[in-house]
């Protein structure tokens, strides 16, 4: 059977551990772009009105004003929709953010194809790709709610720019509990040990590997599950070992195939461990309309996929 | 209210503003490339205010209070450079590095890398934005500090000024200044020609701004005017420096061609020659 997990979408955490900074820290300012209320900067913004800037539908100069800010001393953390945080102002990331390496923390929320109705225009499925493409970017996709929590907090103590990947639906929380693990940027973590195949989700996919991981016990299949919270730097040493014990690796993320998550480890194992590899991901094309789960199932987002992924690579592999 | 300047302090700016110019010239001619037309029309306006209005210092480039300057239109670094070094951050004779490999002196200007840079810049257009954020960073500690921002007029041309524009005035950045320098020319051609930004004046007293004019190559003039700037309160300022591309050399003046154009070495012993120089 499936897990029974609750959901929570990841805004509120956000939203949360925001105010929760900006009573720790004066150095703590918020940016937002006419989206204050759907990213969830909105709370901080009522507690904290000095501290919170809102540019309008501006992103470029909402961006390069951040860099700004950060060059005084600041934390500063930019919120928008990833569609809007990304490809529109790459080059003011690169060149008034990344490029001096400021304090500056993009939360992008809305990402990926669960974006659902609004269509193809608002589902960002490349910003992984784009971003851990950018010299001294950080990458981060939590899991969930109270990751994301964990993954803001520990944003403000990191040095230079960090790009958090934020989902608009609610996701199943599967760090809490049992799988209950700190966090720490730069660092994978072991969801599920296992000897046959490794799993590694990012984002709302780690849910579906643990789901998937289940399935494959009941064919005597044991998975092991990584959650890859961090898609820049890479948790090579946790990778390369799994590859190596396991002999195969399945990808799974909600994002284009085209240099996401699944094909920074891919190049890690041809470097490193070269073991058969499946990647699960979004095919090098646009999103449409539909209801999130109708979407990840048309995209082949689906536990399904994962397990079929897993067969795949256990056959190639040929032990 | 400040203390008129004497003649003798003016005389002596205009003293460093044409070893700035010989500066940018050497530093082209040696580095094989760079921008000499539109530095060398910035350059009285950096002069003035690194050697007039500015509060900062030289051997403590990170001062928290110091008055910042953010060259938005980052191509003009040679006179950045040349203004820094003879204000003392980092000695004259690193000016030959420029645009070396190795060197802190970048094709354009990285904070990183040099003392006294306040912003990398290089991409038109983003230096503006990065100044609004000082400014209010400058408003949130309410601290003392003004923060300068010399935009090209071509680089007017760019969305996102006016993205910064709106927003300087809609969050009442008094602690803001722009400097355009007006010298009519961007890469292509004259910018009548290419994407006209008139008119320029009117369009920023648009957008909520406090318009001033001057002239660029008058020290005089841009520090009453910057002055001026400075005590107005509620609202940013603009001051459009109307300037003359390639100032100071002859065949440079108002020439197209000499934006991103490297004096051949006649023409660098000719243009040291007109400033007074040894080539």
């Amino acid at each position: 059977m499936k897990n029974k997990w609750d959901f929570e979408p990841q805004r509120p955490a956000f939203s949360r551990a925001l105010v929760a900074l900006g009573n720790m820290r004066k150095d703590v300012v918020v940016a937002s772009a006419d989206l204050s209320s759907s990213v969830g900067t909105s709370a901080f913004a009522q507690e904290f009105p000095e501290r919170h800037f809102n540019f309008g539908i501006a992103e470029q100069n909402m961006i390069s004003a951040c860099a700004g800010l950060a060059t005084t001393g600041k934390v500063v953390f930019a919120s928008t929709f990833a569609i809007f945080g990304t490809g529109r102002v790459y080059d003011q990331i690169r060149q008034s953010v990344c490029y001096p390496k400021l304090n500056v923390k993009l939360v992008a929320t809305h990402a990926g194809i669960t974006v659902g109705a609004d269509g193809a225009t608002h589902q960002m499925i490349e910003d992984l790709a784009l971003m851990r493409a950018l010299p001294n970017m950080t990458v981060v996709v939590p899991a969930d709610a109270p990751e994301t929590e964990k993954a803001i907090l520990a944003a403000a103590d990191y040095e230079g720019p960090v790009y958090i990947r934020l989902g608009r639906a609610n996701v199943p929380v599967c760090t809490a509990g049992k799988h209950c693990q700190d966090f720490e940027i730069g660092k994978a973590t072991l969801m599920r040990d296992g000897n046959d195949v490794t799993l590694v989700g990012t984002g709302i996919m780690v849910a579906k590997c643990l789901e998937a991981a289940d399935e494959l016990a009941k064919h005597q299949v044991s998975a092991r599950v990584i959650n890859l919270s961090t898609i820049k730097p890479l948790d090579e040493k946790l990778l390369v070992k799994a590859a190596r014990e396991t002999g195969c690796m399945v990808t799974a993320e909600e994002h284009s195939h085209v240099m996401g998550m699944g094909a920074a480890v891919a190049l890690v194992l041809v470097e490193n461990a070269h073991v058969p590899m499946k990647r699960v991901g979004i095919p090098d094309s646009f999103g449409e309309s539909g209801e999130p789960d109708e979407l990840m199932e048309k995209y082949g987002l689906t536990v399904d996929n994962i397990v079929d992924g897993a067969h795949d690579v256990i056959k190639r592999r040929g032990r | 209210m400040d203390v008129p300047v004497s003649e003798g302090k003016i005389k002596e700016m205009e003293g460093i503003a044409n070893n700035v110019r010989v500066h940018i010239i050497q530093m082209v001619f040696d580095a094989g490339s760079g921008h000499p037309g539109g530095s060398l029309s910035a350059t009285d306006i950096m002069v003035s205010l690194y050697f007039g209005i500015m509060n900062h210092r030289h051997g403590e480039p990170q001062w928290p209070d110091r008055d910042r300057f953010v060259l938005s239109k980052g191509h003009a670094a040679p006179a950045l450079y040349a203004c820094l070094a003879e204000a003392g951050y980092f000695p004259v004779d690193e000016l030959k590095t420029f645009r070396k490999i190795g060197s802190r002196l970048q094709g354009h200007p990285d904070m990183r890398k040099t003392p006294g840079v306040e912003a990398s810049t290089g991409s038109e257009g983003q230096g503006l934005s990065m100044g609004v954020g000082m400014a209010l960073a400058g408003k949130l500690d309410r601290k003392p500090y003004t923060v300068y921002v010399m935009v090209g007029d071509g680089e007017n041309d760019c969305g996102q000024i006016w993205e910064a524009a709106m927003s300087a005035s809609f969050f009442k950045l008094d602690n803001l200044i722009v400097i355009i320098d007006r010298n009519m020319l961007q890469l292509d051609g004259p910018t009548n020609k290419i994407m006209s930004i008139e008119p320029l004046a009117d369009k920023w007293r648009a957008f909520g701004w406090n318009v001033l004019e001057a002239n660029g190559h008058n020290i005089a003039e841009l520090l009453e005017i910057l002055q001026k700037a400075k005590h107005t309160k509620g609202m940013p300022s603009v001051v459009i420096a109307h300037t003359i591309k390639g100032k100071g050399v002859s065949f440079m003046e108002g020439a197209v061609g000499f934006h991103g154009k490297v004096p051949t070495e006649e023409q660098f012993k000719v243009a040291m020659a007109e400033l007074g120089a040894k080539a």
